[in-house]
This record gives C-alpha cells, structure tokens and sequence, in this order.
C-alpha cells in the first residue's frame, strides 16, 4: 500500500474513534453522572432519565457503538484494499 | 424433590459437562496452550470472554451492592462495561495483529527492552494472582453453604476440577469449557429474574419491567424511592452529588483497568484475524450486557420485596425464607425494643436489622417463591462463574511463567515441547498456590483488588495505547511513565486503605476520590509523564517504527502469527 493511502486509512480510522468516544464518553460521563441530575427531571416510561443512563443506557449504547465500528472499518479496510481474505 | 438435591444434581451435572469437554479439547501445541490455536470463532470466543469477564463478584455481589447503593451503584454497571468499547475500538484489532501471546510480549517488542518486559509480566501476575485468589474464595463459599461441606473441602474440589481442565487443555480447553460455563451463568441468572418480574410487573423482561408499573397502578421505581424515604434511607433513584467526583473517578478506573487486564487482553489473540478481534468484543459486551442490565432490575424488586416484606412486619410471621438466611448470618435480627416488630430504617441506633449484600442473588429466588430446581440453578450458576474466571486468570499466570519468564528472559534457547510442559507445570503450580491462598486468605485479598484495577490502568493501558498510536513513543517514555503510574497508584491505595495499613483518613482524599477510584489519575499521570519524557529522549529504531506501522493495517495478520512458530 502506498504511504499516502496509508495515511488517509489511518486518519479516517482516527475520525471514526473521536466520534465513536465522544459519544462513549458522553452517555456514560456526562448523561449516566455529571448531568445525571438535570436528565433526572425527565422521564423515559417509569424511569428518571439520568438513573436510566447509568443504570440502562449506557450499556446499550456501549454494544451499539462497537458493532457500529466493525461495520464501519469493514467498509474501510475493503476500500483501502487491506482487508483479510 | 427439594432445593438440596436439585443443587447435587445440577452441580454435578455441569461439572461432568466440563470434563467431557476438557477430554475433548486437549491442547497438543504451545500456540493451542496459549491462544487455543489463534482458530476460535468470533461468537464462541464473544461467550468465552464474557464468562471469563463475569465473575463471582459479578454474579452474587454486585447486584447486592447497587440494590443497598441506588443511583450511585451505576458505576459497576457502566465502569465493568464501558471498558470493552476501549478494548474493541482501541486495543484488540492491533494486539491481533501484532500477533504473539501475551501483553509482556508486546509491551517487550515495541519498548525493545527487556526490562519493560520484566516490569509488565510483574503487573500481570500480581493482578492475575490477587484476582484469581478471591474466585477460589468464592468457590468455597458457595460449596460450603449449599453443599454443606466444610469451606476448605469446598475449595479443594474447587481446584481439583480447574486444576483437570486447565492444565490438560490449556487455552482451548479453558476457551470451550467457558462457553458452556457461560450458557449455564447465563441461565441462571435470567430466570429467576424474568419470574420475579413476572410476579412484580406483568413484564417478562427484566429490563423493562423495573420501570414498569406494579399491580397497584404506581411506578415500581417511584414506589421503591417513596418506600426507602419513608424509612430515612435516600431516595434510590436520586444523583448523590456530594459523590459524583468520586462516581466519576471509580467508573474511569473500572473502565481503563478492564481495557488493560492482561487476562481480558489475551482473549483477543485466540481469533483468527483482525476483523474477528474487533466483532469478537461487540459478541463479549452483548453477552455481558445481558447480566449488567438484569442486574439492576433484579437490585430494584429485590430491594422493594425486603423493605415490602420485612419493614415493621412482626418477627413471628416472617416468611420461612428469612429463618433459613438467619442461621447463615447473613440476615441478622436484634429486636433493640423488644416490641417483637422488625424495624428496618437508616438511623443505625433504631434499625434492628442487618442484611449481608450477597443474599440478594442467593436468596432471591426463596423470596420470590420460585420452585427448588431454581435455586440450585443459581448455585450451578454462581460457580460457574466463578471456575470460569480463575481458569482464564490462572492461565495468564502460567503463560507469563513459561513463555514470558523462561521462554524469553531466562532460557530463550528452550524447545517447544519443553516450553509446553513448562506451562502445564506452571498452570498447575498456580492452580495450587491459588488454592491455598484462598483457603487461607490474607486479611486484605478483598482490598488488592481495588488495587489490581488501579494497577491494570495505571501501567497497561497507557503503554499499550501509546504504543499503537504514538510513533515517536520510546523506551524511555513509556517505561517512566508505566514506573511513575505504578508507583503513584499503589502508594495512594496503600495509604488510604487501612486494612493494608494506610493511616489515611477519608476525609483526606484528593477530591473526595476513594482508592479505588484513583487509577483514573494514576493513568493520566502516567500518559503526561511517558509523552514528555519521550519528547526529551531520542526517537525509537526504525524497525520499531515499522512495527507500528503494520499493526494498524489488518492484511496478513495470519503471517504475523506464522511468522513466530
């Protein structure tokens, strides 16, 4: 693979896991406890939404963001022609 | 029949269901011993890691601990999950494409120094071994209570079947024998919580049913916070914001410490190429998330059954169930006003009652009024997870022994067969010593694992991450930075816990951070101090260089690992 494709795999890449973590670390840090008590004001079914992050959500979200990742840098590794036979 | 002999029988019938497998997969090499021939599916090895991952502190304690924390019990659920997207995302594809056994390996090729080696295989087995100590505790304590065999014998038959299965098949006997260890854990913990909230909900599931509505009409999780106000405790569902910066700071440090155990990492070098690495994670936190979030349903309909049940009942008409928990003494009764009413309130002076965090798993299905089989379901269940973890604990602990000591310190000229049966006697030294340690346990194995989370953060996961991501990061780098972190979070740990000594007193922690939150610190500490020092020194060798630069591409992962034996 040519340097420069390899640069522009890499960075795509590092795009894809600054989003990724922003989003693990705002479910989780910030919704689940820093603003835990604000979102507990609202409501999803019975529970108080900041209790729901931390005690529900976040774990969703984990799960959905790491099969996100491998659909996404499935598509990337075939687009850059380094995926595994 | 009754709730013993279920027990027998669905003990015995798992542990049978274990050493068949064991037979079956024998292990025949050093790769099969280490990483289970590099050849296991991305699903199988997802069920493996999530019962290697899920021990008997996830199984019997934890959902204890949130149901007498409330809100602030959020972070074991975030902290032992959130660390897996760590794992997937920034970890796992890269390790597999390095393509050896061990994290010591790693961090011993990319800092082209032995000395980091040696500095990493002395985190891996002090962590490995604390850890692996407390689940053969564990095991005990199940046999002896629902067994009736005394806590030594329970442990002894406790290695006696590891010992079988882990030193026969190495990685791949551990690997199959955890995805049936899985399945039952799985089982056991469901059940009784999809009945329960049946019973309490109209909800089958679990994780809806806690925010559901009970038979009266009210919110399950409004009526369990009016219940526990009424009685002085706080609110269960309430932010404690007199504790967020310490919440925030043991969640970090559950998270990075899970994203740099050496046990959890080397799961990841059993599939066959990078792209499994990355699923693999994604297939271990779905399974995972299972148990973590029916966790903190069942806390909330245990908790509102004992408030319900047992808060100013008359201690004539409690329920059987309770009788039965007194002799274990973990329920305990002290009628302080001998007005023969059980008074169950936060005031310590008034309350008259004290119930032991573990009965939540282990007595919920008497409470719920389950039939018999469920509760020796449960047992199965409890030791599952318990056998299933100290094998995969007790296996990085053989494998540093006989591959990363001798193999590639101490006598690197060894052949494959002598290194094999190296690692089988080593397995079987650990498997023993552990034994032992856990009979006899040091006062303070509950405390080392606090610092055995520190530790994984505080030293691995910086090294690890700097080593994918920073090119310019060097030995000199990364070796201060792991050295500072280590140090920094074992002294803070060791002042602030009393049982290890520490004079510290609560009311001194930096920011109101407890110990076991401050490897989150530890590992920032350690990140500053490695890319300073790095900057400072001269730049690594160029085929270290190039070492970096394959394994952020996954093409010829297999070749990596070919290349090697």
């Amino acid at each position: 693979m040519a340097s420069n494709n390899a640069k522009r795999y890499w960075r795509t890449n590092l795009k894809y896991l600054a989003v990724l973590l922003l989003i693990w670390f705002a479910v989780s840090f910030l919704f689940g406890i820093v603003f835990a008590e604000i979102l507990n004001q609202f409501r999803i079914g019975g529970f108080p939404l900041g209790f729901w992050f931390a005690h529900q959500g976040s774990i969703y979200v984990f799960v959905i963001l790491i099969f996100v990742y491998v659909y996404l840098m499935n598509r990337l590794d075939k687009k850059f022609d380094v995926d595994e036979i | 029949m009754d709730a013993q002999i279920w027990t027998y029988l669905l003990v015995g019938a798992t542990f049978l269901l274990y050493i068949i497998i064991a037979i079956i997969s024998r292990a025949g090499s050093t790769k099969e011993f280490y990483v289970a021939g590099g050849g296991v599916s991305p699903i199988a090895n997802g069920m493996a890691t999530a019962a290697d991952w899920m021990s008997a502190a996830s199984f019997l304690s934890m959902t204890g601990l949130i149901a007498f924390m409330g809100f602030s019990g959020g972070q074991y659920l975030m902290g032992w999950t959130g660390g897996y997207v760590l794992l997937a995302l920034l970890l796992a594809p890269y390790l597999r494409k390095f393509g050896k056994f061990t994290v010591p390996d790693f961090i011993g090729e990319r800092y082209y120094s032995k000395n980091a080696r040696l500095i990493a295989l002395i985190c891996a087995l002090f962590v490995s071994f604390t850890y692996v100590v407390g689940q053969m505790k564990g095991v005990g304590v199940a046999f002896a209570r629902f067994l009736n065999v005394p806590f030594d014998t329970g442990v002894l038959i406790g290695i006696g079947i590891v010992f079988f299965y882990a030193v026969l098949g190495g990685m791949k006997g551990i690997t199959y024998t955890q995805v049936a260890q899985f399945c039952v854990l799985i089982f056991a913990f469901t059940v009784p919580a999809i009945f329960i909230s049946l019973q309490m909900t109209g909800n089958p599931i679990p994780q809806l049913g806690f925010g559901s509505r009970g038979p009266d009409g009210v919110f399950l999780l409004e009526k369990l916070n009016q219940l526990s106000v009424d009685l002085g405790f706080d609110s269960y569902t309430a932010v404690d914001q007199n504790n967020l910066v310490n919440m925030f700071f043991i969640t970090g440090a559950l998270m990075f410490g899970t994203a740099g155990l050496p046990h959890v990492i080397v799961r990841f070098f059993t599939v066959p190429r990078v792209k499994d690495a990355r699923i693999s994670a994604g297939w271990a936190l779905l399974f995972i998330a299972i148990l973590y979030t029916t966790a903190p349903a069942v806390a909330v309909f245990a908790r509102t059954n004992i408030l319900n049940t047992l808060s100013n009942a008359s201690y004539e008409a409690v329920p059987e169930w309770f009788t039965n928990w007194e002799s274990t003494g973990l329920l305990s009764f002290e009628d302080k006003n001998q007005d023969g009413i059980i008074q169950y309130v936060a005031d310590p002076v008034v309350n008259e009652l004290q119930v032991d965090q573990d009965i939540i798993v282990l007595a919920n299905p008497e409470i719920a009024n389950l039939p018999a089989w469920v509760i020796g379901l449960v047992v199965a269940g409890g030791l599952a997870a318990a056998l299933s973890t100290a094998a995969g604990l007790l296996l990085v602990i053989s494998t540093s022994i006989s591959h990363d000591l001798l193999k590639n310190y101490l006598r690197p000229d060894i052949s494959e067969k002598g290194e094999l049966y190296a690692a089988r006697i080593a397995i079987a030294v650990a498997v023993v010593a552990a034994g032992l340690a856990g009979m006899n346990p040091p006062g303070f194995v509950a405390q080392v694992v606090a610092l055995a989370f520190g530790l994984a953060a505080s030293s691995f996961f910086p090294a690890i991450i700097l080593g994918i991501f920073d090119k310019r990061m060097n030995k000199q780098g990364a070796l201060s930075g792991m050295i500072v972190g280590i140090i920094f979070t074992t002294a803070y740990i060791i002042y602030f816990k009393p049982q290890l000594g520490g004079p510290g007193l609560p009311e001194n922690f930096w920011w109101g951070i407890a110990p076991e939150g401050i490897g989150t610190l530890g590992m920032l500490v350690n990140f500053a101090v490695a890319l300073v020092v790095s900057r400072l020194t001269t730049a690594p060798p160029q085929e270290v260089l190039e070492l970096t630069e394959r394994i952020r591409t996954p093409r010829g992962s297999n070749n990596t690992a070919a290349a090697i034996h």
